[in-house]
C-alpha cells in the first residue's frame, strides 16, 4: 500500500494543556480517512498540524514522503523557513468550517489567486481550470459572484473548488458542514463524494457518520487528545471495539 | 369581551382611520435652531463687511503666481510627507505583529519617540541636523555637508514624513488587526509567503478599515505643513506672509490662504469617498439608520 501521510505520536500542548499526546495515523494514497470525536478531542489541532498551521510539541508527519517542517541534513534536522514551508503547504488543501474565502475577490479570482500568486500558472490557463472547477462543483453561473452574494453552501463548494486548484496531492476538510443550514449540508457531501471517487486523498474531520459510513475508508475515532480506536469504516461504526467509540456514535445518532 | 362578531359589526369604525387628516410631527427644535444659525451667520456676514477687510486685495492676490507657487508647493509636501507616512506606516506596524521580538521592540520604539515629540520641534531638529552631525554619508567613499543637503524641503519632508509614519502605523495596526484570522490561514494554506499574503489578501481587506482615518490624516497632513514656514519652506502659508510683512494686509492675505486650504480639503474628501468605494467591494454596506 502506498502511504501517502504519516503521522509518528505527535504530541502538541498549549501551557500545560495537551491538545494532542502522542497520535498517530496513516493514510494510504487514494483513500478517505475520517476523524470522529467530541468537541475539543484535538481534532482541529491535529489537522493543523499536518500543514503547519500550528506547530508540533513532539513527533513528525511524513506528507509524501517530506518531513514537515524541517529538513534532514545527515544526523541534523534543520528547521524549515517560511519560504520553504510555504512550498511545502501548495502541497496540502484545506478547507475550513467557516469557508474563509477571500471576500474582496469573485468566486473565480479565489481559484486563480494559487495558481497564478503561488505556482506562476499563466493566468488564461489558470482561468481556464478555474472555470471547469466551478463547472464541477455546480457553480458556473457564479464565477463572478462574491462570496457575500453567495450562500453557505455555495461558498463552501467555491472553497473546496479552491482547494483542488492547486492540484495538491490531500485535501484536509475540517467540519466542512458544521456552519451550514441543514439543507445545505447535502450538495457539499456530493461534492467531497466526487472528489473522493476521482481518487483524491482526503483526510475528513466530521460529525456526518452516515457520509463516513459510505464514502471513508478508515475511521479513527480521537478523545482528550488520544486515539482510542482506527480501521475500517464499516468495523469502527457497526462493531466499534471501544465502549468510548460505541457511545460516542450512538450519541451522534440520537 | 366582545366574541368575534361583535366586534367586526360594532367596533369595527375605531379601527377605521384611512379617512383621517394627517399631520406630520412637528421639529420645534429644528426650527429654532436654524433660526439661530441664520441669525448668527448674518452677523458674522455683517462683521466681516464692515470690519477692516479690503476685499479687493483678497480677489488681487487670490491668484497670485506666488500664492500659486505656495500652493503648488504645499502640496508636493503634502504628498512627499505622506508617502513616506504611509510607507513607514506600513513596515513599522508589520514589524509591530511580525511576532519577532527584535523589531517588535523597534517598532514599539518608534512610535513612543516620534509620537512623543511635537512635530514642529521634530521639524527644527531636522533642519539643524548639522550641528550633531557635520557631514553625512560613508566615510572615504562619499561625503557631503549636512547643511547642503537638509534643505527646508527636506528637512519638512522627513520631520512631517517620519512623525506622520508613527500615527499612520498604528492605523494600519488596528487595520491589519481587523482582518479574521481565518484568511491569514487560507492565505498560507494556498502556500503564500508572509509577504504575499500581506499584500495580497490582508492588506486589501484591511484598507477598508484604514482608508477613513489615512483620509483623516492626509486631510490633517494638508494642514500640517503650514509649520515647514518656520524653517522657510515657500509653501502657502509662508508665501502669504512674505506678502504681508510687505503690504501689511495681514487679514486679507491669511483669507486668501485659507481659501485655498479649504478647496484642497474638499477635493480630498470627494476623493476619499471614491477610494471608500473601491476597497468595499465584496462587502456588505453598513448604513447607520437611527
Ligand atoms: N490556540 C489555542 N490555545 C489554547 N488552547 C487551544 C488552542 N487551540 C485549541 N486549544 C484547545 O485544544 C483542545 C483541542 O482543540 P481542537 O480545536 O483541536 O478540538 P476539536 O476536536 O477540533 O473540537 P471541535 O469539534 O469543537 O472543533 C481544546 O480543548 C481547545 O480548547
Ligand atoms: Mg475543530
Amino acid at each position: 500500500m502506498d502511504i501517502l501521510v504519516k503521522a509518528i505520536d505527535v504530541s502538541k500542548n498549549f501551557g500545560p494543556f495537551k491538545a494532542l499526546d502522542q497520535v498517530s495515523m496513516e493514510v494510504a494514497r487514494g483513500e478517505v480517512a475520517c476523524i470522529i470525536g467530541p468537541s475539543g478531542s484535538g481534532k482541529s489541532t491535529f489537522l493543523r498540524c499536518i500543514n503547519l498551521l500550528e506547530r508540533m510539541d513532539g513527533g513528525a508527519i511524513w506528507v509524501n514522503d517530506a518531513l514537515m517542517g524541517y529538513r534532514r541534513d545527515g544526523n541534523n534536522l534543520h528547521e524549515l523557513s517560511d519560504a520553504e514551508i510555504s512550498r511545502q503547504r501548495r502541497r496540502i488543501g484545506m478547507v475550513f468550517q467557516r469557508f474563509n474565502l477571500f471576500p474582496h475577490k469573485t468566486a473565480l479570482e479565489n481559484i486563480m489567486e494559487g495558481p497564478v500568486q503561488v505556482l506562476g500558472e499563466p493566468a488564461d490557463q489558470a482561468r481556464e481550470h478555474a472555470l471547469s472547477l466551478l463547472a464541477r462543483v455546480g457553480l458556473a453561473d457564479k464565477a463572478n459572484h462574491y462570496p457575500v452574494e453567495l450562500s453557505g453552501g455555495q461558498q463552501q463548494r467555491v472553497a473546496i473548488a479552491r482547494a483542488m486548484g492547486m492540484r495538491p496531492d490531500l485535501i484536509l476538510f475540517d467540519e466542512p458542514t458544521s456552519a451550514l443550514d441543514p439543507e445545505l449540508v447535502s450538495e457539499v457531501l456530493d461534492v467531497m463524494k466526487d472528489l473522493a471517487a476521482s481518487g483524491m486523498t482526503m483526510i475528513v474531520v466530521t460529525h456526518e457518520l452516515g457520509f463516513a459510513r459510505n464514502v471513508a475508508n478508515t475511521v479513527t475515532f480521537m478523545e482528550a487528545g488520544k486515539v482510542v480506536e482506527t480501521g475500517p469504516a464499516s468495523e469502527v461504526l457497526s462493531a466499534p471495539k471501544s465502549p468510548r467509540t460505541a457511545e460516542f456514535i450512538r450519541a451522534v445518532h440520537s | 369581551m366582545s366574541t368575534a362578531d361583535g366586534m367586526s359589526t360594532v367596533d369595527r369604525s375605531k379601527y377605521e382611520i384611512a379617512h383621517l387628516k394627517l399631520v406630520p410631527k412637528r421639529h420645534i427644535g429644528r426650527t429654532i435652531s436654524a433660526a439661530v444659525v441664520i441669525v448668527l451667520l448674518l452677523a458674522l456676514v455683517r462683521a466681516f463687511s464692515v470690519g477692516q477687510i479690503e476685499w479687493s486685495y483678497v480677489s488681487q492676490f487670490l491668484f497670485a503666481p506666488v500664492i500659486l507657487e505656495g500652493l503648488v508647493n504645499t502640496l508636493i509636501m503634502t504628498v512627499a510627507a505622506m508617502v513616506i507616512g504611509i510607507v513607514l506606516g506600513v513596515v513599522i506596524a508589520i514589524m509591530r505583529i511580525s511576532g519577532n521580538p527584535v523589531l517588535s521592540w523597534i517598532a514599539i520604539g518608534y512610535v513612543w519617540i516620534f509620537r512623543g515629540a511635537p512635530a514642529l520641534l521634530q521639524l527644527m531638529l531636522w533642519f539643524n541636523l548639522a550641528l550633531i552631525f557635520p557631514t553625512l554619508g560613508i566615510p572615504g567613499l562619499f561625503e557631503f555637508r549636512t547643511v547642503d543637503i537638509m534643505t527646508p524641503f527636506v528637512a519638512a519632508m522627513l520631520g512631517l514624513g517620519i512623525s506622520q509614519g508613527a500615527y499612520t502605523s498604528e492605523v494600519v495596526r488596528s487595520g491589519l488587526l481587523s482582518v479574521d484570522a481565518g484568511q491569514y490561514e487560507a492565505a498560507r494554506t494556498i502556500g503564500m509567503t508572509q509577504r504575499k499574503m500581506l499584500r495580497r489578501i490582508v492588506l486589501p481587506q484591511a484598507m477598508r478599515v484604514m482608508v477613513p482615518p489615512i483620509g483623516n490624516e492626509v486631510i490633517g497632513m494638508v494642514k500640517l505643513t503650514s509649520l515647514a514656514s518656520v524653517i522657510q519652506y515657500s509653501e502657502i502659508l509662508h508665501n502669504a506672509q512674505v506678502i504681508y510683512y510687505a503690504n501689511t494686509r495681514v487679514l486679507e492675505l491669511l483669507l486668501v490662504a485659507s481659501f485655498w486650504y479649504l478647496v484642497v480639503v474638499s477635493i480630498l474628501s470627494v476623493g476619499q469617498q471614491r477610494i471608500e468605494r473601491y476597497f468595499a467591494r465584496g462587502s456588505k454596506s453598513i448604513q447607520a439608520s437611527m
